[in-house]
């Protein structure tokens, strides 16, 4: 890159950009910042006139009120347990339909992968009530008899959340797209050295599929750990909820308790900012695979 | 090919036979076998429900008792449904404000990260942090913001001696607390794609426009917008299908709000079909929605269809 003159034009030119950008970075982050101060002033200083951002008197109070009067240390490991065995089931089963997809020969291929990919276009509203019915009504689970009667099936179970979800059409559709940027030939060498097809797909093209991996890990575990609406039409039994169940529900009985509330947001939203900051790169990677390919 | 086949000397001709045999089989019964799980799931919780979707539509069920077909009874019904109506007019208020200012919105955002300047991937940092807040978290947040008295955004009003207004207490200014909060929360990731399509347009093209004279507007206009067609289509087909199913973020601000001020179509659903039981109407309004939907989504395609031909 060639050096340019700094003439006084580019000097107001450049400053004008860092002073807008910086403005609307700021308004962005804004929320964060000011809930992170929240959580850690005393109440005087939430409701004093002042717009001190950094508070006068630090106080980890509001989180011990919000840990003891709910159990979010049980919600936490509930959510927890929910995004790790999806995550883990979405990396195996939709890797291993993206391989078989990206490069096996079997019949009705093409049509099978059509058929799955069209179903990213029904709107999920659509499907929540008939969903609910089939989970009710599974044969011989939750005390239903073989017709799937007498029960309540899978409701109020983690299987509700894990079943749906396990092996979804978003993880298939990227594990494909990506397999199908690799080689062919290293299957076929192992082919021919007598390698099964599963022993292809494991010790072969998966390591290669790592930053895809990363990818599909962390929007999988965004999508569970976020989710809401069908955990609470699925889960009844209080000691089931997940994290943002528990939020919603904390912050629908303290409206104005701002402290306690703000630091209840803070513990719910580091996980997935602890994440971000660590693999932000695979989140950018992933919108923008998703969006081009 | 056949026929070169059919040409070439039998050592070939053995040496291209032998995988079609038997371990070809074995290839596809594997590929059966690795898709059957995701196949299988397919089945069951996305055609099966698409399917039954329908078929509920039309009977009256309230998990207690027997499925009962009714015919078009919840249709004609839906036709009476005050309620109902008031959701969908919430929810397209909401629309034709939150995608415009999303397409605007981030294809700003994006031109202005489009540089090789350094904090560039920082700016871009900032705006994505919102979308990986979960809903719930993010409006929680934002009832503080908003308050009355103590939200930093009337806070600001203030400094301009402007008296802000209750925000979430107030039918007139609740859906534009909701479209901020869910702008504010989706336009990171749309910067993103934004910016891959950007970065996809040949530097050529913006060369041969200067030397044609064009200038920055006429670039603009004749080359950066139609070359973002694709991205555009996406970002706008996300936006719509997303935001017509509104709930999240309104439940957690305002419940259904004042006067049924925030009341959405899916809100509206969830209440009937799973606090009142009435799973079969509730279906019915699931389905007219995703009607709405699908018609939306289709003269989005007719529109960007034309303007591709328009540009031939």
């Amino acid at each position: 890159m060639t050096t340019r003159r700094l003439t006084p034009f580019i000097v107001g030119r450049e400053a004008l950009y860092y002073a807008v950008m910086l403005l609307l970075s700021g308004l962005f982050v804004l929320p964060f910042v000011w809930t992170v101060a929240t959580s850690f002033k005393p109440d005087e200083e939430i409701f004093s006139p002042a717009l001190d951002l950094i508070p006068d008197q630090v106080t980890i109070q509001h989180y011990i009120d919000a840990f003891t009067t709910v159990p979010f240390g049980r919600y936490f490991r509930n959510s927890l347990f929910l995004a790790t065995v999806g995550v883990a089931s979405n990396l195996f089963f939709g890797s291993l339909a993206g391989y078989a997809y990206a490069r096996l020969r079997f019949k009705g291929k093409q049509s099978l992968f059509r058929l799955q990919l069209t179903s990213l276009m029904v709107p999920s509203v659509v499907t929540i009530i008939p969903t609910y019915v089939i989970l009710r009504s599974f044969p011989l689970v939750g005390g239903n008899d073989i017709v799937g009667q007498g029960g309540t099936g899978f409701l109020n179970s983690y299987w509700a959340i894990f079943l749906p979800g396990a092996a979804g059409t978003f993880a298939v559709f990227l594990m494909r797209q990506f397999l199908l940027t690799l080689p062919s030939e290293l299957g076929e060498a192992a082919r021919i050295d007598g390698c099964s097809e599963f022993g292809i797909f494991w010790r072969i093209y998966l390591p290669l599929c790592r930053p895809a991996l990363a990818t599909l890990a962390l929007f999988t575990f965004q999508a569970s750990w976020n989710a809401f609406l069908w955990n609470l039409i699925v889960l009844t039994d209080p000691d089931k909820w997940t994290i943002q169940m528990g939020l919603q529900s904390f912050s629908f009985n303290n409206q104005t308790d701002y402290g306690p509330l703000m630091a209840a947001s803070v513990a719910a939203t580091l996980p997935m900012l602890i994440l971000f900051i660590f693999a932000q790169r695979y989140f950018v990677q992933g919108i923008s695979f998703t969006g081009t390919k | 090919m056949a026929v070169e086949t059919h040409l070439s000397t039998t050592p070939t001709i053995m040496a291209e036979k032998k995988p079609k045999g038997s371990p070809f089989r074995y290839e596809a019964l594997m590929g059966y076998l690795f898709v059957a799980p995701s196949i299988v799931l397919f089945l069951l919780f996305l055609l099966l429900p698409a399917v039954l979707a329908l078929y509920l539509s039309f009977t009256h069920y309230d998990i207690l008792t027997p499925i009962r077909w009714i015919g078009l009874d919840n249709y004609s019904r839906l036709l009476k449904d005050r309620l109902f109506f008031i959701s969908l007019r919430n929810v397209a208020t909401y629309v034709v404000m939150f995608v415009p200012l999303m397409i605007v919105l981030s294809l700003s955002l994006a031109l202005l990260l489009n540089r090789k300047v350094p904090g560039a991937r920082l700016f871009q940092i900032c705006f994505y942090v919102p979308v990986i807040t979960s809903p719930i978290a993010a409006a929680t947040i934002w009832t503080m913001m908003l308050h009355k008295d103590y939200g930093l955004i009337n806070r600001g009003l203030a400094l301009f001696n402007i008296n802000g207004p209750t925000w979430l207490f107030d039918p007139d200014y609740v859906m534009f607390a909701i479209v901020m909060v869910t702008l504010w929360q989706g336009v990171g990731s749309n910067v993103v794609l934004y910016l891959a399509g950007l970065q996809g347009i040949p530097t050529y093209l913006y060369e041969a426009a200067v030397l044609d004279g064009a200038n920055r507007w006429q670039a603009f206009r004749y080359i950066t917008v139609p070359s973002l067609q694709t991205t555009t289509f996406f970002v706008l087909t996300l936006s719509l299908v997303g935001s017509f199913q509104l709930f999240d973020q309104a439940y957690a601000l305002t419940g259904s709000g004042i006067g049924n001020s925030t009341r959405t179509p899916v809100f509206h659903i969830w209440e009937t079909g799973f606090n009142r039981l009435r799973m079969g109407y509730a279906s019915s309004m699931a389905f007219v929605l995703f009607l709405v939907i699908f018609l939306v989504t289709l003269v989005n395609l007719r529109v960007n269809r034309s303007q591709v031909d328009e540009l031939g």
